[in-house]
């Protein structure tokens, strides 16, 4: 008995495993057919997974859309980097190693896909990134690009919406220390900010916190101590989230400012009523109609998916795959190489979330969206325009 | 810093700390009769916030409903958990049981990715317990009052069945000598099954109050606060559930400390729980109330 029931726990245990793997590589495997190859590299689980999941949306939606290049089938092979650094180094290891594809794209968080550049250089596989806005990602990396802007456009465009919208002079910080992309943000944040107010101390507190913290009530007193007239939190939603809640709880009432990863319906959810008011910066809104491209996307969004709002990390993964799919046109081949030039000179693309054009780094140059959270909704406030070199 | 300020801290390092604490307690029982590190605890407290929220959100029930349903099944899984994974494995090496053990965790862990997924899951409170208390500028939730109360009754009301009742007495004597128990004529199953039982119900009440404070789910979120549950019960004495309750208070305010001593710290809070468990495995390996020889219920 006792031995049967040992039997049937380690049969579970290694059915539980062969679940999960399954659920992580989709589509299934048709040998005879030509196909090309594109990587899906995407947090499907742990902290990250809703900010992947709806970029997955989108490459699905525009795999469904355009389904074929260069007159073969285009195969997605999805895997989950389980956001965690050390996962997605080797989840890019068996995209190249193991599945060969001819591209990749992703991933949502720059830590993720900063863990994995090294991997796509070496193996000279070319890397579209969706919604990584760390510098770093793409810096020194021939093979990585990204269909969104990028950090130190971001930080300044919410640090002069601190100053001249919300007119505060002393802000806090909280910020994800374990975290790349949050760490650059309020880096770049705290720049602009200090020349706008041209004070060096204009950041009266900063805290940190790592990624899964539950608990920020010591961090938030102190801010309340501090005389910050606004808090800017740039990091994963599921702590932001948690943050807006626990300042209410405590009493603070400060405007709540933060970046792109604020979009996701899970903030609304958690926060309920205390993530009135907050503020962030995105790629894309769905009233602002960008391009033709953001028509076609938001027609087949409603069709897919009726009644919802697109998120804007939907859009970059839409866009990260017609880019993907427009340049093996452009190259002629599914060979990486040929792929990476027709990448590296994309320019003028038409995108659902607004025009790409890779500058030297392979950064998308293009306008940022101010939104809100009002009555439970995220609802657009103003574009920004790229600031021209 | 201010007087303000400071009572702000400290209510903020007692709400979590009695948390820590009502969690550690679940720990220690475990191992003070079974000498079981159960890492499956932390995953167990997770199973517990999910089945209140899945009988909240899809079967409509009310809150108190859903909590005792909670509570229930998550004794039932602790039970079927110490059948199924701990039982086959008593009379091997304890190795193998503690191996088990981060066996269960994990299998539990990712069997809650495939069924419940990997998004997080906003807890739904009611109204009642998202009042807030402000007194002066300090600022304290419902939630925060109520459990240090349910803390100290889970420790008088455990205190008292071991001290006091025939279980109790037969829990102690199964924590001495399994053998010289079972010669006794007591039934050893019975008083395991009881003791998974009661640490898993005290994990669900630990999970629920948890999920009210941080209203946020997801299937990993057993995990770190898991380890932090094992460290408050080391750093009292393992199998000592006073001690539990000590090493609770004693880390959820030394991290609110480090923190409100210095914001530059605060990414440190975790590496500071576990530089607390080191020193006092070195120190006192006991654990501050743990004694050598003493009954460890």
């Amino acid at each position: 008995m006792k031995r049967k029931l040992s039997l049937l726990l380690a049969l579970v245990m290694v059915l539980s495993i062969i679940a999960v793997g399954c659920s992580q590589q989709a589509p299934a495997e048709q040998p005879k057919e030509e196909v090309i190859k594109i990587g899906v590299f995407e947090p499907l689980t742990g902290a990250n997974a809703a900010g992947g999941e709806l970029e997955l949306e989108g490459i699905k939606l525009a795999n469904k859309l355009f389904p074929t290049v260069l007159g073969k089938k285009v195969e997605l092979v999805v895997l989950d980097n389980k956001s965690d650094k050390v996962e997605a180094a080797n989840a890019a290891t068996r995209l190249v190693d193991q599945d060969k594809v001819s591209v990749v794209l992703g991933s949502w968080g720059s830590g993720l896909s900063i863990a994995a550049g090294a991997v796509f250089k070496e193996a000279g596989i070319p890397a579209i990134g969706t919604s990584a806005t760390n510098p770093l990602v793409t810096l020194n990396n021939d093979y990585y690009f990204r269909v969104s802007f990028i950090d130190p456009f971001q930080g300044n465009v919410m640090a002069n919406y601190a100053f001249n919208e919300v007119k505060v002079k002393k802000v806090a910080f909280i910020i994800e220390k374990s975290n790349d992309y949050s760490v650059g943000l309020a880096k770049f944040f705290n720049d602009a900010f200090v020349e706008l107010t041209g004070d060096q101390n204009a950041v009266v507190y900063t805290g940190y916190y790592n990624t899964g913290d539950q608990d920020f009530t010591a961090q938030l007193t102190g801010i309340k101590a501090s005389g910050a007239e606004a808090i800017f939190a740039p990091g994963n939603f599921t702590e932001s989230a948690l943050i807006m809640k626990q300042a209410k709880e405590l009493g603070i009432n400060l405007p709540m400012l933060g970046g792109d990863t604020w979009e996701t319906p899970e903030v609304i959810d958690i926060a309920g009523a205390a993530a009135e008011g907050a503020v962030f910066s995105t790629f894309f809104d769905s009233n602002a109609k960008l391009t033709p491209v953001t028509t076609e996307f938001l027609d087949a969004y409603a069709k897919e998916y009726s009644g919802k709002e697109p998120a804007a990390v939907t859009a970059l993964g839409y866009d990260a795959y017609i880019l993907a799919l427009n340049a093996i046109e452009r190259a002629g081949s599914a060979d990486p190489k040929a792929i990476r030039d027709a990448v590296a000179v994309t320019k003028d693309f038409p995108g659902a979330a607004g025009v790409v054009s890779l500058d030297e780094n392979g950064d998308a140059v293009k306008s940022a969206v101010i939104k809100t959270i009002k009555d439970g909704k995220f609802t657009y406030l103003t574009t920004v325009e790229p600031i021209k070199k | 810093m201010s007087f303000q300020t400071f009572l702000q801290h400290l209510v903020n390092g007692i709400s979590l700390g009695s948390l820590y604490a009502l969690l550690a307690i679940g720990y220690t029982m475990v191992y003070g009769i079974l000498r079981l590190i159960n890492f499956a605890h932390g995953d167990i407290f997770m199973l517990a916030t999910y089945i209140a929220f899945y009988s909240i959100t899809t079967f409509l029930l009310p809150w108190w409903a859903a909590f005792l349903i909670a509570i229930i099944l998550t004794a039932l899984l602790g039970i079927l958990l110490e059948r199924a994974a701990y039982r086959p494995l008593r009379n091997s090496p304890r190795i193998s049981i503690m191996i088990s053990a981060i066996g269960a965790s994990f299998l539990i862990e990712n069997l809650a990715i495939v069924f419940f997924g990997g998004r997080p899951k906003a807890f739904p409170i009611a109204p009642i317990f998202s009042k807030i208390v402000r007194i002066g500028d300090v600022s304290i939730s419902i939630v925060t009052i109520i459990i240090p109360i349910i803390t100290v009754i889970a420790l008088v009301i455990l205190n008292f069945i071991v001290n006091k009742t025939k279980t109790g007495m037969a829990m102690r004597a199964v924590s001495k000598d399994y053998d010289a128990a079972k010669l006794m004529g007591i039934n050893i199953n019975h008083i395991i099954s009881f003791t998974f039982g009661t640490g898993s119900a005290l994990a669900a009440i630990g999970g629920i109050m948890w999920a009210l404070k941080y209203p946020q789910l997801i299937p990993l979120m057993g995990v770190m606060p898991g380890l932090k549950f094992f460290i408050a019960a080391v750093i009292g004495g393992i199998g000592n559930i006073k001690g539990a309750v000590l090493g609770g208070f004693i880390l959820g305010l030394g991290e609110i400390a480090i923190v409100a001593s210095s914001p530059a710290l605060s990414g440190y809070r975790d590496a500071f729980a576990f530089i607390l468990l080191i020193i006092i495995l070195l120190v006192k390996p006991t654990g501050l109330l743990g004694q050598n020889s003493a009954e460890k219920v």
